[in-house]
């Protein structure tokens, strides 16, 4: 007899239809050509940064510090391009200081041995705060004559479907590749499945580990600058808004274990869909923004106590002190 | 010269000390408090007025209502866990409290009641997902901090105005908030008084223990009938708790509900758990540490608003010391054990003269012989690791076992091997009293008694703790040997302070005097350190002049002679120094003499790397322990001296097969029984003119029917 049973995004693909159906049917303005440009453009930054994130929670981890590698660098860039230097210049300048950033946050959680949550949470300030202190004049940082024609990354459309969908698309293959093609992207799975087996059996556990945060990060600064080019500014508070949550929510309701070495970038497509809709609809019918985050936070609280359920964590290699 | 200063330097620096310090549990607290200190000291010579009273009470109010909420985090913390909600429980237990205060008008005793429970209820929230459905604590209290808040931040949309609006004149409310006894805030007294409790609690109390259990093995804890569910759950709900109590204080202080209280709390709190040394992953902490953590990141966190630093460099320098103080707590936490071993072994400097000639035409007392090449072996392949072999009043020989037995082999023809008596550890030394109590020195263990009838009794197992000790020596590590005296006080030796029974070698790479000479009074049960600083006190025997007791310094390599009563009482004397070998069991001989035991020969190289410190320092900081240069105990004899210290007679396995070793040997009837720690037999030699009817107890004790 064939069971039936769906998988897990199967269930959160009919989720997310269901959504999409009522939201079509009762709220006004929510199946415009308009609105849906918006929900997509909206979508588009927080599906790079749930494909940025998926990596890390395969590999068995998870980065909080995301959202600082998504507001400080494009934030250095715009204050260098401020400030007179050349984009490229301030485009390396940037790109350097996010692998930098990546480096010390693999270099912790592979090498010192710091659980990644406590790790990145502290490195997230870190750069956070160091933006504050020291990078940024204002709390936003402005978009300037320098930066002129850069605004093409997150404006405008090609071939009719607008541009940061485009980067969506691009993040979504490149991904794919790494993860699918690659045998680097084997490893991480292999070590998000087992990291002792994966070590046992002599793969450079750790240099891969510091290797996916370095891409998480450089993701999450793509991301970022998609994001500032979207609104031409790059609104660095947004690293004290609840954004990591809905990154969180996107990989999780999309089926990516947080016991790891499962998933894949399908999962992130669909979480964002899903979560992409949620949020609009939750906008269209002018909930607040402490309101968006209840719900916001008891639905992840579902999430995650469903996917302890589906994904229960192998009493084998769950380490001691692993919280 | 040069040997003169190293031996003045090692004689004067306590090197030992360090490994000893290290391997100390309070060294985990001393660190943050040290660290405390220098950062008070920075900032009260970099800041005016850091230290004045009126700041000392500001932040002591700060102190408290925080050191509240670190409280609950560190038993979360020692539990396993973690509560990342803790600021957002604490925003709402204070928007809790000033809600029933100034809208509702409850009075104070029903408010303080209520904001506890509340805090108990959001707690137990945490407790139930993380305790009961197992689910990860950091991303759990992660969405709680958020739920949480953005509770928080509906209601005061609807609040805010009418608690700013109200100004409740109520002096107990006041009283909790800005009150003092005699100087000292009432935060700070109440947040003593839960503190001294809350280690009372985690020290001495069964679900104290529970929760450090559980911290450290969290499977073992279950196994053991721990309810582990549960108690994780309560840990949640008492972190609510007294994170409501740090929010009482906070609300009756300030009576605000701002947007941004509580924000960014858990960083700090969760910093200061860290810092003060608890250990992430759980099992370990105390309160005094969370205390002392977060005192410094107060300190800190002050002294930066007051020399005016951006918002930025305060989030970077607590992320920045959180970051620090995680990584040398797990780095230390995985290779403490290494670190210590490491840095343990402290050698000294021990110059020994160039040894008396030993080989084949050299002449001399201790020229090489092959008298013990065809001794009987008892017990061949049967017994192992007899150290000491004795002989009752009937003949029956004794021999302790590794196996943690004493062994009787039934004369006369000693082939019948039976278990008189199973102790547990490994039977060293051993002497019968005058009514055939068998003594026994049990390595680990102590002095342990055996009646005539097999039961076992500990005499001793504890001895008065020096001053001057940092490691505790008041327990007996390695009880090497004894004798009885005609009072009946018995004196035993243990080797070695500083090292278990199973590292006795590095004792003797060390070369320092770690060991001691103990008494115990069989009539008043007491036990009394009688000399210390000896190296590797070993064999002991009463002399025979019933005042002084002759004892082996193994790797002394002399035989010293210390007067317990008559006119020279407390005096020590050398016998006999310089010896070839290293000695080990001394004995009564049937013409008055006494053998002695030489359980290993020295050899150029060690003595040579005795006189070399840093050598032997170094080598044991980089090699392998199973390559260390450890003294030889694989050529051994046995040799008779006079009272005068003079060899009579020596005795020697030339081949080494059938004795590789000897650190013991008793003469009974015109027989030497011969024993050795990794022997697998027991040897009988027969002795030319010898009393053919000498019973050491007999002699001893008076004969008996």
């Amino acid at each position: 007899m064939k069971r039936f049973r769906m998988s897990q995004q199967e269930i959160v693909f009919v989720v997310f239809a269901l959504l999409f159906l009522v939201f079509s049917i009762f709220l006004n303005g929510f199946l415009t050509a308009e609105n849906m440009l918006t929900l997509l453009q909206n979508v588009a930054v927080l599906g790079i940064l749930g494909l940025a994130m998926a990596i890390v929670v395969i590999g068995r981890g998870i980065d909080i510090s995301l959202i600082a590698a998504l507001a400080v660098p494009p934030g250095l860039v715009l204050q260098m391009v401020q400030n007179g230097h050349s984009l490229p210049f301030s485009l390396l300048i940037a790109v350097l200081l996010t692998i930098a950033f990546g480096l010390v946050n693999g270099w912790l959680i592979a090498y010192a041995e710091v659980p990644s949550l406590f790790a990145t949470l502290a490195t997230g300030l870190l750069l956070a705060g160091l933006g504050q202190a020291a990078l940024f004049q204002l709390d936003v940082v402005q978009w300037s004559p320098g930066m002129n024609g850069f605004e093409r990354l997150g404006q405008g459309t090609v071939l009719g479907i607008p541009t940061s969908i485009w980067m969506f698309a691009i993040a979504c293959i490149v991904v794919a590749f790494l993860l699918r093609q690659t045998r680097w992207g084997a490893y991480i799975y292999a070590i998000g499945d087992n990291p002792y087996a994966a070590r046992v059996t002599g793969i450079p556990s750790r240099p891969i580990i510091v290797l996916q945060y370095v891409i998480t990060a450089l993701i999450g600064c793509f991301a970022g600058l998609v994001l500032a080019a979207s609104v031409n500014s790059m609104p660095t508070r947004i690293f004290n808004s609840t954004l990591i949550y809905d990154v969180i929510l996107v990989v999780v309701l999309g089926g990516i274990g947080l016991s790891g070495g499962r998933g894949g970038v399908l999962n992130v497509i669909i979480g964002t869909l899903l979560i992409g809709t949620m949020l609009n609809g939750m906008t269209i019918m002018d909930i607040s923004y402490a309101g968006q985050n209840l719900i916001k936070g008891v639905v992840l609280l579902l999430a995650v106590i469903t996917d302890s359920f589906l994904n229960p964590r192998n009493e084998e290699t769950a380490q001691q002190g692993d919280i | 010269m040069r040997d003169t200063l190293t031996s003045l330097r090692y004689r004067y620096w306590p090197d030992h000390l360090l490994g000893e310090i290290l391997s100390k549990r309070w060294t985990e607290t001393a660190i943050p408090v040290i660290l405390l200190l220098i950062v008070g000291f920075a900032f009260s010579r970099s800041i005016d007025n850091f230290l004045s009273p009126a700041s000392l009470a500001d932040t002591a109010r700060q102190a408290g209502e925080i050191g509240f909420i670190a409280l609950g985090l560190a038993l979360v913390v020692i539990v396993g866990g973690i509560d990342l909600s803790v600021g957002s429980i604490f925003a709402l237990t204070d928007f809790c409290a000033l809600y029933l205060l100034d809208v509702a008008g409850w009075p104070v005793p029903a408010v303080v009641v209520a904001t506890l429970l509340c805090g108990a209820l959001l707690g137990a929230v945490n407790g139930v997902l993380v305790g009961y459905l197992r689910l990860r604590a950091f991303i759990t209290t992660l969405i709680t901090l958020i739920i949480y808040r953005s509770a928080y931040d509906l209601l005061i949309q609807r609040y805010s105005n009418a608690i700013a609006s109200a100004f409740p004149d109520i002096p107990s409310w006041d009283f909790i908030g800005a009150g003092s006894v005699s100087g000292i805030p009432t935060v700070a007294l109440v947040y003593i008084v839960v503190a001294i409790f809350g280690h009372i609690f985690l020290t001495r109390l069964r679900p104290g223990w529970h929760i450090t259990a559980i911290g450290g093995s969290r499977r073992s804890a279950y196994n053991s009938g721990i309810p582990v569910r549960r108690t994780i759950a309560l840990c949640y709900v008492a972190s609510g708790v007294l994170t409501s109590i740090g929010a009482l204080f906070f609300a009756s202080r300030l009576g605000t509900v701002g947007g941004d209280i509580g924000v960014g709390l858990e960083v700090i709190v969760l910093t200061a758990t860290v810092l003060g040394g608890i250990t992430l992953g759980g099992g370990k902490g105390s309160v005094a540490k969370s205390a002392v953590g977060v005192l410094i990141v107060l300190l800190i966190t002050n002294g930066l608003t007051t020399m005016n630093a951006r918002g930025g460099v305060n989030r970077m320098a607590l992320a920045g010391i959180l970051l620090i103080a995680a990584m040398v707590d797990i780095r230390w936490q995985k290779n403490r054990t290494r670190i210590i071993s490491k840095v343990y072994v402290a050698p000294t400097y021990h110059e020994l003269p160039p040894p008396p000639p030993t080989e084949i035409g050299q002449g001399g007392p201790f020229e090489q012989n092959d008298k013990l090449r065809n001794v009987e072996a008892i017990g061949l392949g049967r017994i192992e690791a007899p150290e000491d072999v004795i002989l009752d009043r009937h003949d029956n020989l004794y021999a302790g076992s590794r196996h943690g037995d004493i062994m009787r082999f039934l004369a006369p023809d000693y082939q019948k091997m039976e278990v008189f008596a199973h102790i547990g550890g490994q039977p060293l030394g051993m002497a019968f009293d005058r009514e055939d109590n068998l003594y026994v020195c049990i390595g680990g263990m102590g002095l342990y008694r055996i009646k005539p009838d097999g039961t076992v009794e500990k005499a001793t197992d504890e001895t008065n703790r020096s001053m001057r000790s940092v490691n505790d020596d008041s327990r007996l590590r390695l009880a090497d040997d004894l004798d009885i005296t005609d009072d009946g006080l018995i004196f035993f030796s243990e080797a070695t302070v500083r090292y278990e029974m199973d590292e006795w070698p590095i004792d003797g790479l060390e070369a320092r005097g770690n060991g001691r000479i103990i008494s115990y009074d069989t009539k008043t049960g007491t036990t009394r350190t009688e000399l210390r600083g000896l190296k590797f006190p070993n064999g002991i025997c009463v002399a025979s002049d019933g005042q002084s007791i002759l004892f082996a310094e193994t790797f002394g390599c002399s035989i010293k002679r210390y007067w317990f009563a008559g006119p020279r009482k407390g005096a020590v004397e050398v016998v006999m120094d310089n010896l070839p070998g290293y000695p080990d069991n001394i004995n009564l001989a049937s013409d008055g003499n006494y053998w002695l035991a030489l359980v290993g020969m020295r050899s150029p190289s060690l003595d040579l790397a005795w006189k070399m410190p840093g050598f032997r320092r170094r080598m044991a900081k980089r090699v392998p322990v199973d390559e260390w240069l450890f003294p030889n105990i694989n050529t051994g004899c046995v040799v008779k001296f006079n009272e005068q210290g003079k060899i009579v007679e020596s005795f020697w396995d030339l081949h080494g097969e059938n004795h590789p070793m000897i650190t013991s040997m008793r003469e009974h009837r015109g027989y030497l029984y011969l024993g050795g720690i990794l022997n697998n037999r027991i040897g009988r030699y027969k002795l030319d003119n010898a009393d053919p009817n000498f019973v050491q107890y007999d002699k001893r004790w008076g004969k008996q029917s």
